[in-house]
């Protein structure tokens, strides 16, 4: 059973603001019914410009429901700009917390957030809001590559298995990992430049080397060999010499001296030094 | 009320049940392979369990392991007939089985196995052609279920044991659903191998059964001291075999009763919702199919809030929607018999137990149509919106 907050399950049980708007202003649909979950999101503006009412319709989940029934109480008496500035992290807070594999519910509202808005600049035609042009990368969930960059972006996510959770992309067949993963890549490293920690320093001692290698592993290598069922075991550390172990699927895997390479040493070298070998213990 | 329709989750241990193994946690401690007395009284209820538990599918009690779960009899079966024919590369199982055998199969890929998985077809039926079309000299093994988890429909398992004995091909079947709830003969049914699991027959969590066929070659699974006859080393789970026994005895004595009481019970719930929520669909096939199990598809509405909604009023039952299961996609089952998403997302299941009353199913009738109007009004795709 899934960990839900009381918030959640209230919000659940006791959805605010369902139904229809007659004339709505703005008109937000995203999701399908393929997806498993779906949510159409109306507002109306008073005379300020603030919402004046806000109403829903989800398929989902309890925690889908329960992501737009906050949604449409965090929207009301905002102006646009106020609530177009309202993030995925801010609906799963108003809940008091989603469980990670739910994520992509509070995504969901935020989405049909944007779209309702992008509607009503549009000039409130109800029709389906068609997403913004961006090319697919997760065709099982039709995801976008602009909403795994902002996912990625705004929630500091580090893995697949991560983006899975908050956008779906890459959770039916799995074809699209290693784009995900380039993805994950290229708008970490635009992050990277605010985050000093991830630079590779220039002159390390040996404690701080083998601290560095151990946390790199910890952070970096070893949820991705996980993912596949692999894991990996430091076994020792001598000047720029790194010897491991492969473990689990890793230790029977063909490809596992590419992976040696290829994610291991590059990664040692990316964030501790260039001059790093990585070599596996000798059985 | 507590209405608790998931029994084919897991089962409330029976109170005679428990009654059977409380000695064994006290009093009688000995190892059943020691010399002395001790060990000598514990034995005797050890072997009284292994008949009792081979009586419930007329097997010999030679032929029964008692083993951890139903998941380590379907991984020795698999990992044990392999080993025993090193030469032969390939297994055939079905899209529709439990992850304990459809994760095995699927694994052994990674060691050169070449796994054919047969469909079923929009009842969760399967081709029989297809398994004789698929079984060559390289095969090693044939494991399909006697009964679905999800749907309880029925595989011809009788049948099918006869096309890959006809072929010289070992077979396993996971008969973990159906043991106790259909009667089994493996004298009439040439089935090589078969998967026993103690708590979906009331016996407590912890404990299941491998049968094998005298003759079969299994290599054991586990290496240790010579329990079981040399098949599964580690000394036994003394309390919880007893439990099993006395489980299978009352299975066993009471199969047909217990039939008819879930059947009647089972029947009025599923014609009843299927009759009073419009949009329902039933998924699997009617006959063919466990007295127990109905899995019924709610449209334009998702499992897990039904689910949710259901629990809230104290009724306990699953779905094989993706947000149940912690996955994205809909339960395998579903996909494999081609329920529409629209359907597999809404699909619940109902199981039932020999404690089950006409109270409770009435009480079930009564909640679940408010709910499935609720969450539909709340939907964007019902239908009488207009879509």
């Amino acid at each position: 059973m899934w960990d839900y907050t009381e918030k959640v399950k209230d919000h659940f049980l006791n959805p605010r603001n369902t139904g229809v708007i007659e004339d709505p202003h703005g008109v937000g649909q995203v999701g399908s019914m393929a997806c498993g979950d779906a949510l159409k999101l109306m507002f109306r503006l008073d005379a300020e410009g603030r919402i004046e009412d806000a109403r829903f319709q989800t398929f989902g989940c309890a925690s889908a429901i329960a992501s737009s029934s906050a949604l449409t109480e965090m929207i009301k008496g905002k102006t646009l700009e106020e609530a177009s500035t309202i993030t995925n992290q801010d609906i799963a807070d108003y809940l008091g917390g989603l469980p990670e594999q739910k994520m992509h519910c509070s995504v969901m509202g935020m989405e049909a957030l944007q779209a309702a808005i992008k509607n009503y600049k549009a000039g409130g035609d109800a029709g389906n809001v068609e997403k913004t042009e961006s090319r697919v990368v997760c065709s099982c969930f039709g995801v976008t590559e602009k909403e795994v960059e902002r996912a990625v972006a705004e929630n500091d996510l580090r893995t697949v298995e991560q983006v899975t959770h908050y956008t779906k992309a890459g959770g039916g067949c799995g074809g699209c990992h290693s784009d995900i993963e380039g993805i994950i890549a290229r708008v970490r490293s635009g992050l990277a430049q605010g985050e000093p920690t991830r630079k590779r320093p220039t002159k390390l001692t040996n404690i701080q080397r083998i601290k560095l290698v151990e946390e790199v592993v910890e952070r970096e290598i070893r949820p991705q060999l996980k993912r596949d069922g692999g894991d990996i075991e430091l076994v020792d550390i001598d000047g720029p010499r790194v010897v491991v172990a492969m473990r689990g699927a890793c230790s029977k895997c063909s490809v596992a001296q590419f992976t040696l390479r290829d994610v291991v040493e590059a990664k040692l070298r990316e964030f501790v030094s260039e001059d790093i070998v990585v070599e596996e213990e000798s059985k | 009320m507590e209405v608790y329709l998931d029994n084919n989750a897991t089962t409330r241990t029976a109170p005679e049940v428990v009654e059977a193994m409380a000695p064994f946690f006290g009093a009688e401690y000995g190892n059943p392979s020691s010399m002395h007395n001790f060990g000598g009284r514990v034995k005797k209820h050890i072997d009284e369990a292994r008949e009792k538990a081979a009586a419930l599918i007329n097997a010999d009690p030679a032929e029964i392991v008692f083993t951890s779960c139903g998941t380590e009899s379907d991984n020795m079966a698999i990992r044990g007939a392999l080993e025993a024919e090193p030469d032969k590369r390939h297994i055939i199982t079905s899209k529709v089985e439990h992850p304990a055998v459809l994760s095995a199969a699927r694994y052994m890929k990674r060691f050169g196995y070449r796994v054919t998985e047969l469909s079923v077809d929009g009842q969760g039926l399967l081709d029989l052609n297809e398994l004789r079309d698929s079984i060559s000299d390289d095969t090693a093994l044939v494991s399909l279920m006697w009964a679905n988890n999800e749907t309880g429909v029925l595989f011809p398992i009788k049948e099918a044991a006869e096309i890959a004995q006809s072929k010289g091909v070992p077979f396993h079947t996971d008969a973990v659903q159906a043991v106790g709830k259909i009667p089994i003969d493996v004298k009439k049914t040439p089935v090589n191998m078969l998967s026993i699991s103690g708590h979906k027959l009331h016996a407590p969590k912890g404990i299941g059964v491998f049968y094998a066929r005298r003759g079969t070659a299994v290599m054991p699974f586990m290496h240790g001291g010579h329990q079981e006859n040399g098949r599964r080393a580690g000394t036994e789970n003394v309390p919880y075999i007893v439990g099993l026994g006395r489980a299978a005895e009352i299975a066993a004595a009471n199969i047909d009763s217990e039939f008819e009481h879930t059947k009647n019970l089972r029947d009025r719930l599923e014609s009843a919702l299927l009759e009073k929520c419009p949009d329902t669909r039933l998924n699997g096939h009617p006959e063919l199919r466990l007295p127990n199990t109905s899995n019924v598809s709610f449209e334009y509405i998702e499992g897990e809030a039904i689910l949710l909604m259901l629990d809230n009023v104290g009724i306990a039952a699953s779905s094989g929607s993706a947000c149940t299961s912690g996955s994205l996609e809909p339960s395998h089952v579903m996909r494999a018999m081609g329920v529409p998403f629209t359907a597999a997302h809404g699909s619940i299941r109902f199981s039932l137990s020999r404690y089950n009353t006409q109270e409770e199913i009435e009480y079930v009738i009564e909640k679940m149509p408010p709910i499935a109007e609720r969450l539909r009004a709340m939907s964007p795709f019902s239908p009488k919106k207009g879509g």
